[in-house]
This record gives structure tokens, sequence and C-alpha cells, in this order.
């Protein structure tokens, strides 16, 4: 199929990118005309981590969900160019999609809470997407969700298997979710805000756990969140987005010299502890940022 | 506190083990699951008096021939319309048949048409209920029309213009009831199947690659399946109530089967004189029907997991 890949793929930057996205629009239509909420995006991924940060509702989890074509039906996508690994993803026909889901591509929901089945142990859900990689005996199934489980860093994985989400703690549901998606080990990660319904020292783990995944597995992510600080530490580039729009990218260790007053006005209504100030700076808009 | 309390422990569990020990299998999760939700259904004193006469139900039904005194068919016009006595406790009809034995023997004719109705209009609603809420759009267009088609006639009106054009005979009465009560268990899967289509656990299973049929079959059934099975308890009332309509204009059941409405039907021209005629007939299907609609409330309360406060 790739010719133009070698069997192992050492090192990213002479490769091609795995996924390129060109001017990518989604909008909806309603009675008082198209209302655009993601904007000429144009971004290139390869077997990295990249970081999409912005505030509500600018359009950073529509990007994820466009490139799954996971959008609610009303939704209309367009882009010059949406490829993942040599294909079109724009006019990929739905059993095309259907097979690239989860096998290729895959996605990290927000709140464990929401994402996972209420009514199905989260054994057999995981189990569903181990059944699908695989033909595999029911024993074989169950061991294979356990070793999973125990990836992911679950303490008693024959235990957990058995659980119901509603038993579950945050964190423990958002790492059956990881293991649920790394199942059919995708080689490209849409981690949509992971870490956000967490608290701080979960939040630690869930992402040493990623980190440890991308390096071991050599995923590429897209870790979209609206978290600045962990972005810095966590990613190596940063896009930022307004309004639908992608206003700034550049790496993330350089995300104290951006330019755009935008970035810049994110990272001064940060509070910090090492400076005292009087007043915590509010972003000041220009409405120049989303106009069309 | 209670120190005795340890000696009194429930008889299932091993003593030494603790009483919460999650379950080993599916089966015995669902077993759990069941036992839990039995309990929770018998508290109610009148979901348990509903339970109570549909278990008497079923019991006179599957023993109808030995509980029943005499042949429900035979008859003897010396005996006829005799009232209620130590020989024939309902009395006898204006053949000489024991209403009694004939009522005890309707019981099988009345959970013949419940049953089957319920096994034809529950898979049947479900199906296009889910289906439609599913996929939305054009196909959710079609079947909810042709859903409302159905709803927009009197269910009895248009009951009897199925049989009418079918014939008369049970089965077909079957038929009719059954073409009728789908719309509104369509309705509610849809209703359900709506609300969910958008969560985040179904956009989960799809971004896992999981196939529409799959979607649909594990993922958005299941949690469709308890209102649809509470409403189809309470469906059985009127299920019941349908049949003994069709069976009182003479489209149901036909004589000389012992069918209530039937039988309600045929003693309506001695009513004056033999009031037995129509009050037994008649009480078997106000109780019955109360019996399937106190069951249909108590299952809402036991499986809808907001009421249990």
């Amino acid at each position: 199929m790739n010719a133009a890949t070698p069997a192992a793929t050492p090192v990213a930057a002479t490769t091609p990118a795995l996924l390129q996205v060109e001017g990518l629009q989604v909008a909806y239509q309603t009675p008082t005309g198209p209302v655009r909420v993601v904007r000429d995006v144009s971004f290139t991924l390869g077997r990295e981590k990249l970081a999409v940060v912005g505030e509500s509702g600018s359009g950073k989890t529509t990007v994820g969900r466009a490139l799954l074509r996971l959008l609610p039906r009303q939704a209309q996508v367009s882009a010059q160019r949406l490829q993942f690994d040599g294909r079109d993803l724009l006019h990929a026909s739905e059993s095309d999609m259907t097979a690239l889901r989860g096998r290729r591509l895959s996605m990290i929901m927000q709140d464990p809470k929401y994402s996972l089945n209420p009514v199905m142990n989260v054994g057999r859900q995981i189990g569903e997407a181990v059944q699908r990689a695989e033909a595999l005996t029911r024993a074989q199934c169950d061991e294979q969700v356990q070793a999973l489980l125990a990836r992911v860093r679950i303490h008693e994985p024959k235990r957990v298997a058995a659980l119901y989400p509603h038993e579950l703690s945050g964190g423990m549901g958002q790492r059956v979710m990881i293991a649920m998606m790394l199942a059919q080990r995708p080689q490209l990660l849409i981690a949509d805000e992971p870490t956000s319904a967490l608290d701080v020292s979960v939040r630690q783990e869930v992402l040493a756990l990623l980190d440890e995944l991308v390096a071991e597995q050599g995923l590429a992510l897209l870790f979209i969140s609206h978290d600045l600080n962990l972005v810095r530490r966590f990613c190596d580039r940063v896009l930022v987005m307004n309004s639908g729009r992608v206003v700034e990218s550049l790496a993330a260790a350089d995300l104290a010299h951006a330019t755009h007053p935008y970035t810049q006005g994110l990272l001064q209504a940060l509070p910090s502890l090492r400076q005292r100030r009087a007043v915590l700076p509010v972003l000041q808009r220009v409405p120049a940022w989303s106009a069309d | 506190m209670n120190n005795t309390a340890g000696a009194v422990q429930p008889p299932h569990q091993p003593p030494n083990q603790p009483p919460d020990l999650p379950p080993n299998s599916a089966a015995q999760a669902w077993l759990q699951e069941a036992s839990a939700t039995a309990h929770k259904l018998l508290r109610n004193p009148l979901t348990a008096a509903g339970v109570a006469v549909i278990a008497l139900l079923l019991l006179v039904a599957a023993l109808a021939h030995w509980i029943a005194p005499h042949d429900p068919l035979r008859q003897d016009l010396a005996q006829a319309l005799l009232p209620p006595s130590a020989g024939h406790w309902f009395g006898t009809d204006e053949f000489g048949r024991d209403v009694f034995s004939r009522m005890v023997h309707g019981t099988r004719i009345t959970l013949f048409i419940v049953v089957l109705v319920t096994v034809v209009v529950g898979p049947l609603g479900m199906t296009v209920g889910v289906v439609s809420g599913y996929f939305g759009g054009k196909v959710d267009a079609v079947c909810m029309r042709v859903a409302d088609v159905f709803l927009s006639f009197p269910s009895l009106v248009l009951a009897l213009a199925f049989v009418a054009a079918l014939g008369p005979g049970l089965e077909h009465a079957v038929l009719a009831i059954a073409l009728t009560a789908w719309p509104p268990i369509a309705r509610l899967a849809r209703a359900e199947a709506l609300t969910l289509r958008q969560a985040d656990f179904i956009v989960a299973a799809q971004l896992q690659g999981a196939t529409h049929l799959r979607v649909l079959w594990r993922h958005l059934a299941p949690l469709c399946l308890p209102s649809v099975l509470v409403r189809l308890t309470m469906n059985m009332a009127s299920v019941v109530l349908t049949a003994a309509g069709l069976g009182f204009l003479g489209l149901g059941a036909q004589p000389p089967l012992p069918e209530w409405g039937a039988m309600i039907s045929e003693g309506r021209r001695y009513m004056l004189d033999s009031w037995w005629l129509v009050a037994a007939p008649g009480a078997a299907i106000l109780v019955v029907s109360m019996a399937f609609n106190l069951l249909g409330d108590g299952l809402n309360d036991a499986l809808d997991p907001r009421q249990s406060a």
C-alpha cells in the first residue's frame, strides 16, 4: 500500500506528514445564514504532539471531530485538502471511514462520564474494540482487555473489567477510555481535553501515560486543550485558535514569545504564583480577529 | 448496632464473604440485577397485588383442565340460566354451560392474545423507533408518517377494520390488535433514541469503528429497553380490553370459544334476569387489565433509577 514508507519509520522529519489539513472549513446553516465555526484551518501533523488551544467555542473540538467525520449531519465540511496517510478523508466513503476510525485514527473524549456506555461493563466495551482488531476467543479477548487495562496502570484489571462506568472514578474512567482507544493501535490519536474533567494529581498520571504511549507506539497526538501552561510543558507544537481560525502556530517552547495579540492576551490572563499583580488583565478582544 | 445480627446472615452467602462481592460472570450479574429489581417491585403493595393477580392468571391458565369443575363446552339445556350455587359457582349460561369453567378456560385465550400481541409489537415497535430515531432524516420521516397514519385512528375502529377485512377469528384479532398497538411503542423508542444518538458514548462507539447495526443493537437498544418494557406492560391492559371489545362485537374469538368479551356479548340478552352472565367475565377483565396496569406502574418505578429515592 504505502510504497513511500518503509516498514519502520524512525525519523519523522524525512517522511511526509501523517495528517495534512489545508483550508478546513466547517459551517452550520441557520435561518439567518451560515455560521462558520471553523475557518480556513491548515496544519500538518507528523509523529509528534501538537496542541490546539483556544477559548471555549473557538472550534477546537469541531476540528477534531471533523477529522473523524463525526460531526452532526447538518455540518457542512469543506477543505482544499484533508489527507491522512495518503488517503483523502474528505471524500472517503462512509464505509472507508468506518474502516479507518478506531484502527487508524481515534479520539479520547472530554468526559469519561458521558463517553462510556452506562449499561455495559467496562470489559465488554473495551472487548468490542479488541474483537474488532482481531478475531479472538472469549478468553483471549478477556486476557487482552486485562492487559490493556494493566497497560493504563489500573491495578486490578480483572475486577475493574467487571465494573460499570458509574462505579469508576473520573481518573479511572479516563484511563479506561484511553485503553479502549488504544485497543486497535491507532496511528493518530485526537485527545479532546482529556484531562479537564480530572483533578490535578490524576491529570499528571494521565498525561504521563499519554506521553509514554506516544513514545512507545510512535503515535501522533493532537491534543486539544485550553490549558496553556499544561500545553507548554507537554506538547511539541501549539496551534492557537480563535473564533474558528488558527491565529498562531509555534513551537511550544516559544510560547512565551508569541507575536499575535490574542495569544499574548491569553498568556497575560494567566495568574502567576511568582508575580503579584493588582488586577488580572482581562483579554481585550479586537473585532478584526473574528471578522470574516 | 445489633451484635447478634451476625447469626442471622442471609443463607445464600457464606458467612466469611463480604456482602458486595462483584459478580463473576455476566449471567451472575444479570441474576443479581433481576433479583434486585424483583425485590424493588414487590416492595410496593399495589404492584405486589398486580403481580399476584398475573401469577394467578398464569397458574389458572396452566391448570385450567384440573381447576374447571365442568367441561366449558358441554351444554345441558335442563340446567340453563341457573344462578350461582355450590354446583355452579358463577351460575350457568343460556345453554346450561358452567360460567366458572368457561372463565377458567377463557384465561388461556386472554393470555394467548396478550402474549402474542406483545411478542409481535415489542420487537416491531422497538426496531422501527430505534432505527428512525438513530438515522433521522428521510428514514425518520417515512417511519413516523406511517406510524401517524396508524395513530390517527381510534385503535378499536382500526382493529375492527382489519378484522372485517381479514375475517373474524382469534388469530386475525391478534394481528389486528398488533397492527394498531405498535406505533406508540415506536414513538417511545424513537424519542429515547433521539436523545441518545448524539451522546458521547455513541460517538465513542462510532469512532471505534462500530457499524450502524452494532451501535443500534449493542448500544442503543439496551438503553431503550426499560421504557419500552414498561410501555408494553401497560399496553397489555389495553390489549385485554381491545380483545374483549372485539369479542363482544363478534369479531374476535368465535363461539363456542369461551372468550371473556364474547361471553359478555352472549350474556347481554339475559343481563337483567341473569346478572352473573355479564358480571363474572366483566369482573375478570377489570381485574386482569388493572393488574397489568399496576405491574406496568411498578416496573416504571423499579426500572427508572431516578424514581428510587
